[in-house]
């Protein structure tokens, strides 16, 4: 079963890379992200059936960051909507060199 | 019979007078130095003047109908220049400083056996891996005939413009370039090795320019100094591919070097026939032959101590120098000399034809300096060295001594307009002129002579050289390597004596037309207009003086190299001087011939001097100097005259056929499309363009656009782990 | 549990799963409406916390619904609620066609390296480490998690919550209402 969850893993995280490229809602892009960290938490998973709990124990790390990062990038994004009453990526662009 | 070969010590001449060879290009150099600071601190102190101020002559172009706004300042008397006292005395003087050293270094070298050159090493200059070039000076006879003629008919040229330039604004620059000129001339002929003949191959080319520009603020004399430049810079190209490949395939650039190596050159084989045309292609620029010979009538456009000097004396003569320099070379090339002979020949005859329908004075001794110069190559061509040389010192002569008197004739009428105040009339034409002898007897008695000289009329200088030279055309067309040779399929002894034929044609000629300018000048009645002929009057002594050395030289020139039946002195000194030099060469190419029978060479000097004096005769008999009206109510010519008159048209030929398209393609293919299209447009202007695309795409790296940023991002990634799969 | 006993019937389910991932996924990242996909991505995480649960790591999946879809996404919805974004607007927030079709071409490409660097052998070989994943007696599931939890990382896992900790005080200042400005 590793590879297939393997190849599962790998479509996933493609499928958030092509998320977060084409859309231009930051929120989307966020949520692309998540989905990104989660065919990592497979590929994880997978592994530690052959390679031990390590993989287990990486998936809680992993888990734990990810909310973090979401409680502060979301407050980011209301900061930013705050600003500018707007999510769209194409109108951010106030650190243009 | 002896081939060259330096000898670095130990040489006869190394503790005597000859040490001090390298005063001898030096002292004219000291002299340029000093005449340029005094005009440079002239210039300074009384402000610019205009150099065309007090010219005598002026060009003329292809407009014969040019104004005379050059005099046009001249209502005043002579004005002579603020310096011109210490001038007139370091410019000439430096000459006889020079000439007399120069005569000291011949007396020793007459008591010394000459068997080797002395070879006075002065500096390294180049030495670069196995080529060793140095500044040397050889002293052998061939090089010492030359510095003779320079250094002596350089003073007498040097007393003479103390006169004729006395009252030019220009006077000390006139000097400063004068000596320059004996300066690089005289590097020229002492040099050890090719690159520092080149040096004063080049440096005479650069002087030519400066001298007949001198004038320059009247465009046609600018124009005719860079049309000098020009085409010799084409020879000069000849001159060091030439030495190119004689350095690849000898290893030497210097003469004893290529002597000693001379037999990686097989006889008669590519390398060496092309090393000698290459040389020739530089001896046509320099010497004025077919087909580089155009800028010498221009050349007239400098003062006429210049055309003496350097268009008739020296610098026209430097190719033949070195086709005798060479003539290790060329002796092993005879289709080479074939070649130098043939367009020798045909130059002659050309020129001499063109001469026939001149009006200018100075024009038609520019044209018999051609033909005359085509003499010396045919002597040089057919292997006589030692003839084609002497023709150049016999030459040097009455050619110098042709051109100086044309000076005092044409400041004669210059002086005699000026007190007319006639700014219209060309004082160079001769139809302005005639019947001056009643004014000029000195000046017309010395033109006399030269005349009779240049036509070959016995027992006169130039009669002994011509002779010398047609009779070795002779000779080698029954017999010797030459006429072995054939070039492209006629056999060679056709073609030397077609060169023969030429040589006889070209001295009926030259005896015609020098006849006609005489008789135009000095005989008839004169056309000058009744209150100037008032005016006209002898020389002053400081000009007529050289001109009677100058005659006397003319006129006994040939005892230098009498030849066997003319038993009135010793025989062939000239000859056997430079033997040790070109006797070996002269012997390789008569190889397979031998001497004319007495009764040939009677026969052939009969119709030389049958042919000469039919020649004066006709023109006197023919040409009515009567019949001549002043230039500005002359009819224009027809027919074969009008060609001739316009020299045949080849200028407007070149022009059409080489000038324009090179022009043209300059301005259309090179300058629009590759400086202005391509440097300025693709390589700088596409330089800034592609440096903003550059800043464009960089600034785009901070646009501050997130979404870019993640297309990067990715885009990045995939090409890193590309690269690893590619690994594998 | 595992493939030990009914392998037909653990690859059925693993196959299903994994499509309805894979399809919950395509559907999140091609919605409009961000409500919708944020419904969408809940699926996706669900069907995973299936998969996790299938591949014995039972804990992880518990975890994954509890926290991952039933904190994280709630966030998310939380937050589109609070700006009203709900209601997606005339103009698209995707890209054009264009940049659809090269960032389709980018994940292709991605993903064929991906598999491809997956399978080739490589240099250094994985450590195995010395815990195995098995049932603990005394722990039981959990347990197996816990133990090197607790103890092997445990400075990660301090680390961890002093993470928490500032993000949390980041959260709460970053969403505080200026007053002055």
């Amino acid at each position: 079963m590793l590879a297939e969850a393997l190849a599962l893993s790998g479509m996933l995280f493609v499928i958030g890379v092509i998320g977060v490229l084409t859309r231009r809602n930051a929120i989307i892009v966020f949520m692309s992200v998540e989905l990104m960290l989660n065919a990592v938490n497979l590929s994880f998973v997978a592994f530690s059936k052959l390679y031990g709990a390590t993989g287990q124990v990486f998936v809680i790390f992993v888990m734990t960051v990810a909310a973090a990062e979401a409680a502060v990038g979301l407050a980011i994004i209301i900061s930013i909507f705050r600003h500018q009453e707007t999510v769209n990526l194409k109108d951010i662009n106030l650190l243009r060199g | 019979m002896m081939l060259q070969e330096p000898v670095l010590t130990g040489h006869p001449l190394a503790d005597t007078v000859a040490q001090y060879v390298w005063l001898l290009p030096v002292l004219p150099l000291i002299g340029f130095l000093l005449n340029g600071a005094l005009s440079m601190k002239a210039a300074a102190k009384l402000g610019p003047s205009d150099p065309s101020a007090a010219g005598h002559d002026h060009a003329h172009g292809e407009h014969d109908d040019h104004n005379d706004s050059h005099i046009s300042h001249d209502d005043h008397p002579v004005t002579r220049h603020k310096y011109a006292g210490l001038v007139s005395l370091i410019g000439p003087g430096v000459m006889v400083l020079a000439f007399g050293l120069a005569a000291a270094i011949f007396v020793a070298m007459r008591s010394v056996d000459m068997a080797h050159p002395y070879v006075d090493t002065l500096f390294r200059w180049m030495p670069v891996s196995d080529m060793r070039i140095n500044v040397a000076l050889q002293l052998d006879p061939l090089s010492m005939v030359m510095v003779l003629v320079i250094t002596g008919i350089g003073m007498l040229i040097h007393i003479f413009s103390v006169g004729y330039m006395q009252d030019d604004p220009g006077y000390p620059r006139y000097f400063a370039y004068l000596n320059l000129f004996v300066f690089f001339m005289l590097l020229l002929v002492l040099g050890a090795n090719y690159p520092v003949m080149f040096v004063g191959w080049e440096g005479v080319g650069l002087c030519s320019y400066l001298l007949i520009g001198f004038w320059f603020s009247d465009k046609a004399n600018a124009d005719a100094g860079k049309k000098a430049f020009i085409v010799n810079r084409i020879g000069d190209f000849g001159f060091l591919i030439a030495m190119f490949l004689l350095f690849a395939n000898t290893g030497s650039l210097d003469f004893s070097g290529i002597a000693a190596n001379i037999d990686k050159l097989p006889a008669g084989g590519a390398v060496v026939t092309a090393i000698c045309l290459f040389f020739f292609l530089g001896c046509t620029g320099k010497s004025a032959q077919i087909p580089l010979y155009i800028w010498l009538p221009d050349a007239m456009a400098g003062p006429t101590p210049v055309s003496a000097l350097i268009h008739a004396a020296t610098m026209v003569t430097a190719g033949v120098y070195l086709i005798a320099r060479s003539s290790l070379l060329f002796s092993l090339a005879p289709v080479a000399s074939l070649t130098v002979a043939l367009v020798g020949g045909l130059t002659a005859l050309f020129a001499a034809t063109i001469g026939l329908k001149q009006w200018d004075i100075k024009k038609v001794l520019a044209y018999s300096t051609v033909s005359q110069l085509g003499y010396m190559f045919v002597g040089v061509g057919v292997g006589a060295y030692s003839a084609g040389v002497f023709h150049l010192v016999t030459h040097a002569f009455f050619k110098a001594l042709l051109f100086l008197g044309s000076g005092s004739v044409i400041f004669a009428m210059h002086a005699a307009y000026h007190a007319t105040h006639n700014h219209a009339d060309d004082a160079q034409d001769m139809r302005n002129m005639g019947g001056l002898k009643k004014y000029m007897p000195v000046t017309w008695v010395l033109m006399w002579i030269a005349t009779l000289a240049i036509a070959g009329i016995p027992v006169f200088s130039g009669f002994v050289s011509k002779d010398a030279i047609l009779g070795a055309v002779f000779e080698r067309a029954q017999g010797s390597t030459l006429a072995n040779a054939s070039l492209f399929g006629i056999p060679g002894s056709a073609l030397l004596y077609a060169v023969y034929a030429f040589g006889l044609a070209a001295a009926l000629l030259t005896a015609i037309y020098m006849t006609r300018m005489m008789l135009y000048t000095f005989h008839g009645p004169n056309r000058t207009g009744a209150d100037a002929e008032s005016h006209l009057h002898e020389a002053p002594w400081i000009m007529t003086g050289p001109l009677v050395v100058l005659g006397l030289l003319s006129a006994a020139g040939g005892w230098l190299n009498l030849p066997e039946f003319l038993p009135l002195g010793p025989e062939g000194v000239f000859d056997k001087w430079l033997e040790p030099v070109v006797g070996a060469s002269t012997a390789r190419i008569a190889a397979g011939g031998g001497a004319l029978a007495t009764s040939t060479e009677q026969a052939l000097i009969g119709t030389a001097v049958a042919i000469a004096v039919a020649g004066i005769a006709f023109a006197f008999v023919r040409l009515k100097p009567a019949a001549l009206v002043p230039k500005k109510v002359s009819p224009a010519s027809v027919g074969f005259a009008k060609v001739l008159e316009n020299k045949y048209y080849v200028d407007e030929a070149y022009d059409r056929v080489i000038v324009q398209p090179v022009v043209n393609g300059s301005k259309y293919i090179l300058w629009k499309g590759v400086d202005v299209g391509i440097i300025d447009g693709l390589f700088v202007n596409g330089s800034a363009l592609l440096a903003r695309a550059l800043g464009w795409v960089g600034s785009q790296l901070q646009s501050g656009q997130i979404g870019t940023y993640a297309w990067v991002l990715v885009l990045g990634v995939v090409a890193l782990l590309g690269a690893f799969v590619r690994v594998h | 549990m595992g493939n030990e006993f009914l392998p037909l019937l653990y690859s059925f389910h693993f196959y299903l799963f994994g499509l309805i991932s894979v399809a919950a996924a395509i559907a999140f990242v091609t919605r409009k409406s961000p409500v919708a996909a944020a419904m969408w991505l809940v699926v996706t995480m669900f069907a995973l916390a299936a998969l996790y649960v299938m591949m014995d790591a039972q804990f992880i999946g518990v975890m994954q619904v509890l926290v991952y879809a039933g904190a994280i996404m709630v966030v998310f919805l939380f937050v589109v609620m609070l700006l009203n974004l709900g209601h997606p607007s005339e103009l698209s927030d995707i890209r054009g066609k264009w940049g659809r079709i090269i960032a389709g071409f980018l994940g292709l490409a991605l993903l064929a390296e991906i598999m491809t660097l997956t399978r080739s052998p490589m240099e250094l070989k994985l450590i195995v480490p010395a815990i195995p994943a098995t049932v603990n007696s005394t722990g039981g599931i959990i347990g197996g998690v816990a133990g090197p939890l607790f103890r092997e990382y445990l400075l990660a896992f301090e680390l961890t919550s002093i993470l928490l900790l500032v993000a949390i005080a980041g959260a709460v200042v970053l969403g505080r209402k200026r007053s002055a400005n």
